[in-house]
């Protein structure tokens, strides 16, 4: 049983071909690398399956279920999460008041609904634990190192029954420790069975996280295999295109 | 010894005193203290019970605005058209009173005419994506011009047959606390209460923190912030009512300039113009600093004249006091 079932998904804007009949199949607790040169069509794959706006053409079936999103809202209600680039997180806010933006826990009856502070601290605390990052629930997010901000969004995914988490860049512009505990809390997720999409410029990272890698080059699907049947060169001679295909 | 993850992750930062100390809104409230304190030693006249009671009434109608302000500057907005907005209710529960309907009619009307300005900001701010700046400057010129219309210019001074009513609403005391104190005591805990503990709350402070991520997040922002717009033009409108019991007469220059005097005490209480700070004792604290400022020149026998400069550089001793201590935090 897969996940995510994409089936020869084609994007234009106007006359421009942004992605073309790119076919894809992920199971539960697979970590694909998603990669290709700037402009390649990864961000409008991501949007696609995030819901930012639908396909031209083709067909998208998550757990054998096929889907039509309009909205971000409807892939999140079907399970999918996405980990933003710049992290879409509040620096004025708390670790545990980020985690549940947008999804307040309220306890007492209407019209005396207030926030229910202490669940909130507690549950952010436990999904901290459980990706075994040192991040406090209560502390500001400005005071944050990237790892911990990392932690943060990707906590968020966590509180929905995500079962596919994309995750754009979630390396770049971090320290080389701050990277390690990146890729652990990716791990962490795929050994709770959640499928995750990364999308990396990094070739260190996703040969370390991946199973399986997918290249786009100019809106086509180049390459679809094992991580093991696969190496850092082939890599960037398809992200490249010196090499057509494999 | 390893720290185990748990002792890490429940470990807190802050203690109380330590919070405390890292708030602006707490110098600011001392500031406001010591000034009283040496004012009751410097002078005979400042610590009786009349010069108290006017000090407090007076700085109540910029404080009941400066929370309307505090809601709209966390979410990172601003809203220059209080003080037009102040006049035009003002005008128009003066105007529908000697028409010889009731106060509540009065008030009401008043508060629909505020309700009135604040969807229109907040329709052409947070809809049609035009800067809070820009908006609101236009309302400060359009509001304003409704009440010379409204009024054809002519000072409303008779009220009808619930003059009396209105006159003790605005002017008048409860327990010996003039009424508009009272009224800013009551936003004040009413804004306090809806900043922490209520999902609207946090989400203006989000908005004013990151705004695309609330957007990202599945956060309302766009009925958030006409929600935000309305009640700043609400607080003004209560502010005008309250101001035209008090004055007795409502003319059409009422509140000119007055959106300055309540950005001043909003900054000065410790929220932020880039937005996602603020809090509504703050508001209270920096609108009472103003006006015991103000009060002490006077009762010193300083020229008037020097209140611009002694509140100007509050302003930016505030501030920069905020900035001094984040630097050393930064270090």
């Amino acid at each position: 049983m897969s996940v995510l079932e994409l089936k020869e998904i084609s994007k234009h804007f106007g006359a421009i071909q942004a992605l073309n009949d790119v076919s894809l199949t992920i199971e539960p607790g697979g970590v694909v690398g998603l990669m290709g040169d700037n402009g390649a069509g990864k961000s409008t794959l991501v949007k696609i399956i995030a819901g930012n706006f639908p396909p031209s053409h083709g067909s998208m079936r998550v757990q054998d279920r096929e889907v039509h999103f309009h909205k971000p809202v409807e892939a999140r209600e079907s399970g999918i999460e996405v980990v933003y680039q710049d992290l879409a997180l509040c620096n004025n806010l708390t670790a545990a008041a980020n985690v549940f933006l947008g999804r307040e826990l309220r306890r007492g009856v209407w019209p005396f609904r207030i926030l229910d502070y202490a669940t909130m601290y507690k549950r952010a605390g436990d999904l901290f634990k459980e990706l075994k990052s040192e991040t406090r629930p209560r502390d500001l997010v400005k005071q944050m190192s990237g790892g911990q901000r990392q932690a943060v969004a990707i906590a968020r995914t966590r509180l929905s029954d995500a079962r596919i988490v994309l995750m754009d860049e979630p390396t770049a512009a971090i320290s080389v420790r701050q990277v390690a505990e990146v890729l652990n809390l990716i791990r962490r997720l795929r050994d709770q069975g959640i499928a995750v999409i990364l999308i990396s410029h990094r070739m260190p990272d996703v040969f370390s996280v991946c199973d399986k890698i997918v290249v786009l080059r100019r809106g086509t699907k180049v390459a679809d295999k094992q991580i093991s049947d696969s190496s850092p060169e082939e890599v960037t001679a398809l992200i490249t295109g010196a090499l057509e295909r494999a | 010894m390893a720290v185990s993850l748990d002792d890490t992750i429940n470990h807190q930062t802050h203690s109380t005193l330590s919070w405390l100390l890292s708030r602006q809104t707490f110098w600011v409230f001392l500031a406001a203290v010591l000034a009283c304190i040496a004012l009751t030693f410097m002078t005979d006249t400042f610590a009786t019970k009349n010069n108290l009671f006017n000090v407090t009434r007076n700085f109540a109608f910029v404080g009941i605005v400066a929370i309307g302000m505090t809601v709209v500057i966390i979410s990172g907005g601003i809203d220059l058209s209080v003080g037009s907005t102040l006049c035009l209710s003002a005008i128009v529960t003066g105007l529908v009173m000697s028409a010889g309907y009731p106060l509540a009619v009065g008030i009401a009307a008043a508060l629909v005419a505020a309700i009135l300005v604040g969807v229109v900001n907040g329709v052409l701010i947070a809809y049609v994506g035009m800067p809070p700046f820009v908006v609101t400057l236009g309302m400060l010129s359009v509001a304003r011009s409704m009440a010379l219309v409204l009024s054809n210019n002519k000072m409303v001074y008779q009220f009808g047959p619930d003059q009396a009513l209105l006159l003790q609403l605005g002017g008048g005391t409860t327990f010996g606390i003039a009424n508009p104190l009272i009224a800013l005591a009551v936003m004040a805990v009413i804004a306090g209460f809806v900043f922490r503990w209520t999902g609207w709350g946090r989400h203006i402070f989000a908005i004013g923190g990151n705004e695309q991520a609330a957007i990202l997040t599945g956060v309302p922002v766009r009925r958030i912030k006409v929600g935000v717009y309305v009640i700043s033009a609400l607080t003004a409108g209560i502010a005008g009512v309250l101001m035209t019991g008090w004055l007795g007469s409502v003319t059409t220059n009422l509140g000119t300039g007055m959106e300055l005097t309540v950005i001043a005490a909003t900054v000065i209480g410790g929220a932020n113009l880039a937005g996602g700070t603020g809090t509504a004792f703050g508001a209270v604290v920096g609108a009472a600093l103003i006006e015991v400022i103000r009060n002490s020149l006077i009762l010193l026998g300083i020229s008037t004249f020097w209140q611009g400069a002694f509140v100007g550089s509050f302003i930016v001793i505030a501030v920069a006091f905020d900035r001094i201590r984040s630097f050393r935090q930064s270090d």
